[in-house]
């Protein structure tokens, strides 16, 4: 197993490690917006609460979902890494900043907006998780479901009436989507997939899914701010 | 047509020595290049008997990869696919204030003013970039046939000149793109192949030795690269290297 | 002095094989104690160092260089020249050779040319199995085009970078064998002297570049693969730092210098636009396949030209002069290089000039795209096609055809060759002049070897296109790592050079001095404006045209300004650092004596031949003429401590006739 510590430790392993990482939790995104989508039933949550409590219970998302944390670990931490090391690799930077139109900000600023995400994300575990975790949400039951389920739904509502919550949110979410227009199509690069025949069209993948994925996500404290 | 420019020039002594900006004027013409505006400066200033700025070229025709120059904040300067000494002055404006520095990156360490130490990138090509093959050893050059376009797209990866613009634009320092053009250049071609998984190994371990960064694919390399050469070789090389990793010998 | 040549007896088709044979060679065990200097790493230099490190022996080699990936071979556009006849077009080894001498004027070697030419088909195996990525036809065989001066399809070419990509083929060659601790590669260490112990060529002393420090290497011998000295003219198509300081203060301590008035001006370089010009730019000859080279018949017309009233598209077709058409109808725009460059000459010179220092004629394209646009709109099955709609489709084929060399015209002088002719003028390209060598390319000093443009042996008084990479290649890969053996066979036993000894020190102290000498002079003008000085002396007195007058005039000139250098030159800084003024001042100092043997050589050789054209030596025509019966000869230069002098080698043809080269 010599080899594959060699493997991670150099370079290109740990640029696999942030790419397979990436994927994995553009994966969880796409699972997490088609679940919370069912905030916006109309039927006092129950829809919601009830899938939340699958998620929470069920004994293999349980493990998938312990398996998502640590790459979420992993991702920033190889991230914060790999930030710090090439900051040294770059030594003095230079007066002008390059204004070559064909590099975009993004992908020059993956760390930061890397480093937004975490910040949110602690704040939005903080906001639900920790809070459910520790039994801060109320109980609720629903016809046809046996025993007590959590009210994740009110918890929801009543953040999303804060307005300074909402803003924190769509500064994530405007983070989240400009980092995943570059790390969508660059995990593919990484991986080493690059074609002139598929690269465009991956590119126009990763823009689009970077679109819909935060939007989706950013309507939902809107929607709840606004119109609930 | 003459121009008046404002020089804001990196000076530094040698590598021990803390560098920084110094202003000159320079009258230059439309029709010259680049460097033949900071030969002027030059001759002006030892005319003055001040030390010259000092500043690598050679041969001035953009292929020898000599010249290292970060024109604000371009390494190269402002034109797509075009060296420093192949830039011509009509790109700019009459009046303009044009900063100049070395290419910027950790393992490019400043020899005086402008001039770096490029000699990493020669040891990442000792690390492998070759094919083991003597003098004379050489079957006829006719016995494998090539398919053209595969001859020709490790024509464009063999482009590279080594200039390490590649290096000097990427934010993190990164040599992936140099590293990568070799490794397609060669592993293109049936001679080259057989040694792949060893030269792709070697040449990311020597790589990484020298204190290279690791790329983000931020793609400034590719904007930035005076032949050039495309993100699709680092792919490339991902590629060769997770076979040699995966499917090779311990 | 007698300058025996080696030639070995026999057959020409068989002398080097027999010879290679038969010669002394050093067996591994002992190859590992002897120790080589290769100075240079350019094709001929890098060649040259991993061949000797693959056969064993301990290997240092030099460069001024940052990298050995920089030399200026790198800058060769056309392609490389090899006798596969892959083409099926009859060509041979011996067609090869045939063309080389006739290119050359028949003043070259008939033996060195013929192994050249059998060298050459091994050069393209090894190139390949480098990974040179050569041009391929659709089948995956090598793909060939023709070139200048001959009749067949034998250059092989990798777009217009051939010289790239064989000089990384043989830096990566270099690269491997530093791996492996064979070569020790010395990067921004420059040559500055030839130390010599008991009459063999025993070292070099070196500057390190970087930190100024003056540097004593010992090895058995010496190779030098330094490349040519054009930039004695200041302008010319060589790199900025190409010079001739390591061939030069070779010659001080009593190598030859060999027909060093032999310089090669390629007719077809951008034109000088202003003084402050640094360099000239090469446009490649392949050019003249269908650029038409011409200049406005009427003086009127080429003066409002050069004040910018008129442009070259409003002169009427037959107020061109199509001078090549005219005077070579036979060959037309497709003469060799040397007389194109005459032609360009006396066109300019009459007055005809079409740029505002009247020294550039046109290369107009304007026939090629009207004729291919029209060849192309017919394939199409457009039989009757609009002006725009020919010139369109022309245009076309012209840039699949040259379109780097005319985005690298337009990015220099942000002219458009598709709308307007190019114009060019001749410059400086080569130098067949160089070290005198032996067939075993070892110098009159046992021990010291010549390789590449550095010596004089294989291009006569005039060189073909592709022929500069096929020399360089075959002396480093297939020629000098055999014969260097017939000097060290004899030095097995000889234990490594002590680089303490006192000729070492003697050698050491000759550098410090003349560095310190030119540090203190602290006089009032620039080491470059002495160098474009130089250069102008040498352009108007030893250029395309030579005349004895002329050259007289010139080397009293050329010594004046010589002195002139030693009490005012202004070199900035110290020697403890960095400093590129004090190495250009090294050089421009050496330049100046070569360039007086170079005048020197010019006015003995009163006869035209090749590059070298002596006015007094001309048909009514005004055609060259070369003078077998006097000057078959090559003429050897040492510097005699400032009187040069000057030894005989006699040239003899077995194989071929001695014929006139005309093109009429």
């Amino acid at each position: 197993m010599n080899w594959f510590i060699k493997f991670l430790s150099s370079s290109i392993g740990r640029k696999l490690i942030m790419s397979l990482t990436g994927l994995f939790l553009i994966l969880f995104l796409t699972v997490h917006l088609i679940g919370n989508l069912q905030l916006f039933k109309d039927d006092g949550g129950q829809a919601f609460n009830v899938y939340a409590h699958f998620m929470t219970s069920n004994p293999l998302i349980k493990f998938i979902a312990y398996g998502n944390y640590f790459f979420i670990l992993l991702h920033a931490f190889m991230g914060i890494y790999i930030a710090s090391y090439n900051r040294k690799a770059k030594g003095q930077q230079p007066a002008v900043t390059n204004p070559n139109v064909r590099i975009t900000w993004a992908s020059k600023n993956m760390p930061i907006l890397g480093g937004l995400i975490l910040a949110f994300l602690l704040m939005h575990m903080g906001d639900f998780w920790l809070k459910m975790k520790l039994g801060n949400v109320n109980m609720v039951s629903y016809a046809g479901i046996e025993g007590e389920v959590k009210n994740l739904y009110e918890r929801v509502a009543i953040s999303f009436k804060e307005l300074w919550v909402v803003i924190v949110y769509l500064v994530g979410l405007v983070a989240l989507a400009f980092h995943l227009n570059h790390g969508f199509q660059s995990a593919f690069q990484t991986l080493g997939i690059n074609h002139r025949k598929y690269t465009p069209l991956i590119k126009k993948l990763g823009l689009l899914y970077s679109l819909i994925v935060p939007i989706g996500f950013a309507l939902m404290p809107i929607y709840y701010y606004f119109f609930r | 047509m003459d121009m008046n420019l404002k020089l804001k020039i990196w000076r530094q002594t040698n590598n021990k020595s803390e560098g920084h900006f110094e202003m000159y004027d320079v009258v230059a013409n439309e029709h010259m290049s680049f460097l033949e505006m900071l030969d002027v400066l030059n001759e002006d200033l030892v005319n003055q008997r001040k030390q010259p700025v000092a500043f690598e070229h050679d041969c001035r025709e953009g292929i020898c990869g000599t010249c290292s120059l970060t024109i604000n904040g371009q390494p190269h300067g402002p034109n797509a696919g075009t060296t420093a000494c192949q830039l011509h002055m009509r790109f700019f404006k009459d009046g303009e204030t044009i900063t100049i520095e070395p290419f910027r990156a950790g393992a490019f360490p400043v020899v005086k003013d402008l001039v770096v130490d490029r000699s990493a990138l020669d040891r990442v090509v000792q690390a492998g970039g070759f094919i083991s093959v003597n003098a004379g050893q050489a079957q006829d050059g006719n016995a494998i046939p090539i398919e053209k376009e595969r001859a020709s797209q490790s024509f464009e990866s063999a482009a590279c000149i080594g200039c390490g613009a590649c290096v000097a634009a990427c934010p993190n320092g990164s040599a992936m793109l140099f590293t990568s053009a070799k490794v397609r250049h060669l592993g293109l071609l049936p001679q080259g192949e057989v040694e792949e998984e060893q030269r792709v190994q070697n040449m990311v371990a020597q790589m990484d030795k020298e204190g290279f960064g690791m790329c983000s694919n931020i793609g400034a390399c590719e904007a930035e690269c005076p032949k050039e050469i495309q993100l699709y070789n680092i792919a490339y090389m991902n590629r060769a290297y997770f076979k040699a990793v995966f499917s090779g010998e311990e | 002095m007698n300058l025996d040549s080696k030639i070995p007896a026999g057959p020409l088709a068989e002398k080097w094989t027999k010879y290679k044979s038969t010669m002394p060679i050093v067996a591994p065990n002992n190859k590992r104690k002897l120790e080589v200097i290769v100075v240079g790493s350019g094709l001929a230099g890098a060649s040259a160092a991993s061949s000797l490190g693959e056969l064993g022996y301990a290997v240092k080699c030099y460069t001024f260089h940052d990298s050995p990936r920089r030399a200026h071979s790198i800058a060769a556009q056309g392609g490389i020249n090899a006798a596969k006849n892959y083409a099926n077009d009859g060509d041979s080894i011996y067609r090869l050779f045939y063309d080389t001498i006739k290119g050359g004027d028949y003043r070259s070697r008939e033996a060195n040319v013929h192994r050249l030419a059998e060298c050459s088909v091994n050069i393209i195996d090894q190139c390949v199995a480098q990974g040179v990525p050569f041009a391929r036809e659709y089948g995956g065989l090598l793909e060939n085009r023709s070139f200048g001066g001959v009749q067949v399809s034998r250059t092989f070419y990798a777009r217009g970078q051939t010289g790239q990509q064989l000089l990384i083929g043989a830096y990566q060659s270099l690269s491997r064998q530093i791996s492996l601790g064979t070569v020790t590669m010395y990067n921004r260490h420059e040559m500055l002297d030839l130390v010599i112990v008991d009459g063999k060529a025993r070292g070099i002393i070196v500057r390190n570049l970087l930190t100024g420090k003056i540097e004593r290497h010992a090895a058995h011998a010496v190779v030098l693969a330094t490349g040519g000295y054009g930039n004695v003219f200041y302008l010319s198509t060589n790199a900025m730092m190409c010079n001739a300081t390591a061939a030069w203060k070779s010659v001080k301590r009593g190598a030859l210098l060999a027909n060093p008035c032999f310089t090669q001006i390629h007719p077809t370089c951008i034109p000088v636009s202003g003084e402050y010009q640094s360099k000239l730019t090469l446009m490649s000859e392949s050019l003249r396949n269908d650029g038409r080279v011409w200049v406005p018949k009427k003086k009127e017309d080429a003066e409002a030209i050069q004040q910018g009233k008129l442009k070259g598209v409003d002169i009427k077709e037959e107020d061109r002069d199509y001078y090549l058409e005219r005077r070579y109808p036979a060959f037309g725009n497709l003469v060799p290089r040397d007389v194109a460059s005459r032609a360009a000459k006396v066109e300019c010179d009459k007055g005809h000039g079409v740029n505002p220092t009247g020294l550039a004629v046109f290369l107009d394209f304007s026939a090629a795209i009207n004729r291919y646009g029209h060849m192309e709109a017919n394939k199409r099955g457009n039989h009757n096609p609009t002006n725009e709609e020919v010139i369109a489709l022309g245009e076309h084929v012209v840039s699949a055809k040259y379109g780097n060399l005319f985005e690298m015209y337009e990015k220099i002088t942000g002219d458009n060759p598709y709308k307007h002719p190019m114009k060019i003028y001749p410059a400086v390209h080569y130098t067949m002049g160089g070290l005198w060598v032996d067939y075993n390319l070892e110098t009159n000093v046992p021990g010291l070897f010549a390789t590449g443009e550095c010596n004089f042996s294989d291009h006569g008084a005039n060189r073909l296109g592709a022929s500069a990479l096929m020399q360089g290649l075959a002396d480093g890969y297939f020629v000098l790592p055999y014969t260097i053996g017939t000097f060290l066979a004899n030095d097995i036993s000889t234990p490594k050079i002590n680089p303490d000894l006192p000729e070492f020190l003697e050698a050491e102290k000759r550098v410090k001095d003349n560095i310190n000498h030119l540090l203190s002079v602290q006089g009032e003008h620039s080491v470059e404006s002495f160098h474009r000085r130089l250069g102008k002396i040498m352009w108007n007195h030893c250029g395309m045209a030579r005349n004895e007058a002329g050259l007289k005039e010139g080397i009293e000139k050329i010594r004046a300004l010589r002195e002139e250098y030693k009490k005012n030159v202004f070199v900035p800084g110290t020697n403890d650092e960095y400093n590129p003024e004090l190495e250009k001042a090294i050089r421009v100092a050496d330049f100046m004596e070569l360039g007086e043997v170079m005048m020197l050589d010019a006015l003995n050789r009163s006869e035209s031949c090749g590059g070298h054209f002596r006015e007094e030596s001309a048909s009514p025509e005004g055609e060259a003429m070369r003078n077998d019966a006097e000057f078959t000869y090559v003429a050897a230069w040492n510097w005699n401590e400032g009187k040069p002098e000057m030894f005989k080698e006699p040239l003899v043809f077995e194989n071929v006739e001695l014929k006139t080269r005309s093109y009429k």
